[in-house]
């Protein structure tokens, strides 16, 4: 599976997640983790939020820096956004981009 | 922790043992598994932070760690979601979930009680039913238990009967309701509830919200009288004054700095240090410590109460191979002690204990996030949200600067999110 993830974050091209994952094989695994409580595990969502799971990097990380600049309306994802610098967003949108979408 | 114990096969005795006491169903997992695992995880506790850590180990190791887990409900009853019981809002059943998808993911559930951890021999001893058994690792999830030395007329069984806390949801929950109903037009509740920390800083204000609004729709000549035994509001102040104002003006009535010192079940009637506060219907929260276990494993440092561990693993600084998650921790600091929060500590032990597992390396960066929503009626509700990482200087987790923060206001949108938080969260938890 973390093959399939740096393959995603590569072909999205996205430099800033080989920074992010630095000696640790499973940080965008063990980041993307914490968004399970709201988005479900492995970001398939168990109801009301969106799933993230199969979504296109490239549009996770544009969404979630829009989120951070205020640019996208929010009630809550512009404050959890502007926790992240860039290297982790693109280490989470890598993640769900791998895994299988729900049905 | 490297050794004999990584390569420890699944003893036949305890499954033999287990077999006789009529578990073999939830075997059917370890059926398929390699006849050499890389070793078991006992967890104790199927809360938010205990079937989180269950269900990711036997993710993320791929199956090749056996996990217990270990607890004495049937069911799970969630505390979120359960002031909404009290307003007749929400049934008791709409916040419960079985433990029997866990068994997909080769989690095997014991329905029982711990008696004693040796961390020593390693060993779990059970109160009944099983055998003892071994582990590897063993994991800590055992949530609060309440400290009724600290009220004298409550420090029995007769009156705890009858002056509830429904700080742990179940029974509780669906008696305080039933007290509710049976209190007459124009009665006063009192809810007393203690000092920071304990379990869920904005569940006391939302559950003044909830209360206050049965009464509006049903008995509107009561009353909610809250003894609050800090010096303010501790969470989403701003909000939650404004929610008081706007819906439920009159109804409510907060007293600061009024800690319970004792309460006399016969006269109905709570004692702070100064004064006396008689109502119709009392819910006093007492203050709170880690579960007794913990204290018996002597996993408990921190003023007699909580467990500090390790952040980067979990792991107990005091003893070894005994990790401990949720509101039983001595929380980092600007951590609340909350449902969130233990399913991220999850998390990060079930990373770090399948990586010391199998020979990979820690996540030396760990980064969580929290996420608290309060319903203020039946149809609106609030968040409050904070990250938390890894800070190298201090060794903690910390919360990130300029990052977080609390809802604008409350709406009907956070509602939905907040019904959207509880249905993931759970079923991250179950499966």
């Amino acid at each position: 599976m973390e093959k399939r993830v740096l393959l995603v974050a590569l072909l999205a091209g996205l430099p800033a997640l080989a920074a992010a994952q630095g000696s640790n094989p499973n940080l965008s695994r063990d980041l993307a983790a914490g968004c399970a409580h709201c988005h479900g595990t492995n970001g398939r969502s168990a109801g009301v939020t969106e799933s993230l799971a199969g979504r296109r990097a490239d549009q996770i990380v544009s969404t979630l820096k829009e989120f951070r600049e205020g640019k996208k309306p929010a009630t809550i994802m512009h404050q959890i956004s502007k926790g992240y610098s860039d290297a982790q967003i693109a280490a989470i949108a890598a993640f769900f981009a791998a895994q299988t979408p729900v049905k | 922790m490297k050794g004999h114990a990584m390569t420890r096969e699944f003893k036949r005795r305890d499954f033999i043992k287990l077999v006789g006491a009529g578990a073999a169903a939830t075997l059917a997992g370890c059926a398929t598994e390699p006849a050499k695992p890389a070793g078991r995880v006992m967890v104790i506790g199927g809360g938010f932070g205990g079937a989180t850590v269950a269900k990711y180990i036997r993710m993320w190791s791929g199956g090749t760690i056996q996990v217990f887990l270990i607890e004495r409900e049937q069911k799970f009853v969630s505390c979120p979601l359960s002031n909404l019981v009290l307003a007749g809002s929400r049934s008791i059943e709409q916040n419960t979930r079985g433990y029997e998808k866990l068994r997909d993911y080769g989690v095997t559930v014991l329905n029982g009680e711990v008696a004693a951890i040796d961390p020593q021999k390693r060993l779990v001893k059970f109160k009944a039913k099983y055998g003892d058994m071994n582990y590897d690792r063993l994991v800590l999830a055992p949530g609060i238990d309440f400290m009724y030395d600290q009220l004298p007329g409550l420090n029995n069984a007769e009156a705890q009967k009858q002056v509830l806390h429904a700080w742990k949801a179940g029974e509780q929950t669906v008696a305080l309701r039933k007290q509710l109903e049976a209190m007459p037009n124009g009665g006063v509740f009192v809810f007393s509830f203690p000092k920071m920390p304990y379990r869920c800083p904005p569940g006391p204000y939302e559950r003044v919200c909830q209360v206050a609004d049965y009464f509006k729709r049903a008995k509107p000549r009561s009353k909610v009288l809250v003894l609050d035994a800090n010096p303010d509001i501790v969470s989403k102040k701003g909000l939650f004054l404004a929610a008081w104002n706007d819906l439920y003006k009159g109804i409510i009535e907060y007293r600061p700095n009024q800690e319970a010192k004792d309460v006399d079940v016969r006269g109905r009637t709570v004692k702070t240090e100064f004064d006396s506060f008689k109502g119709d219907v009392l819910n006093v929260v007492p203050p709170q410590r880690a579960g007794a276990i913990a204290v018996q494993a002597g996993a408990v440092t921190a003023n007699n109460r909580w467990c500090e561990v390790n952040w980067l693993t979990m792991e107990s600084i005091k003893v070894p191979n005994v990790h401990v998650l949720g509101d039983a921790t001595q929380s980092a600091s600007g951590m609340p002690k909350s449902g969130s929060m233990a399913n991220q500590h999850a998390k990060i032990a079930a990373s770090a204990i399948v990586a010391m597992m199998t020979g990979q390396p820690v996540n030396q960066t760990p980064m969580i996030n929290n996420t608290c929503y309060s319903y203020v009626s039946a149809t609106e509700a609030m968040h409050v949200t904070s990250i938390h990482a890894w800070s190298v200087e201090k060794k903690t987790l910390l919360p990130v600067k300029g990052a977080g923060g609390v809802s604008t206001a409350r709406s009907t949108l956070e509602k939905q999110f907040a019904d959207g938080w509880a249905v993931n969260i759970w079923t991250d938890m179950l499966g």
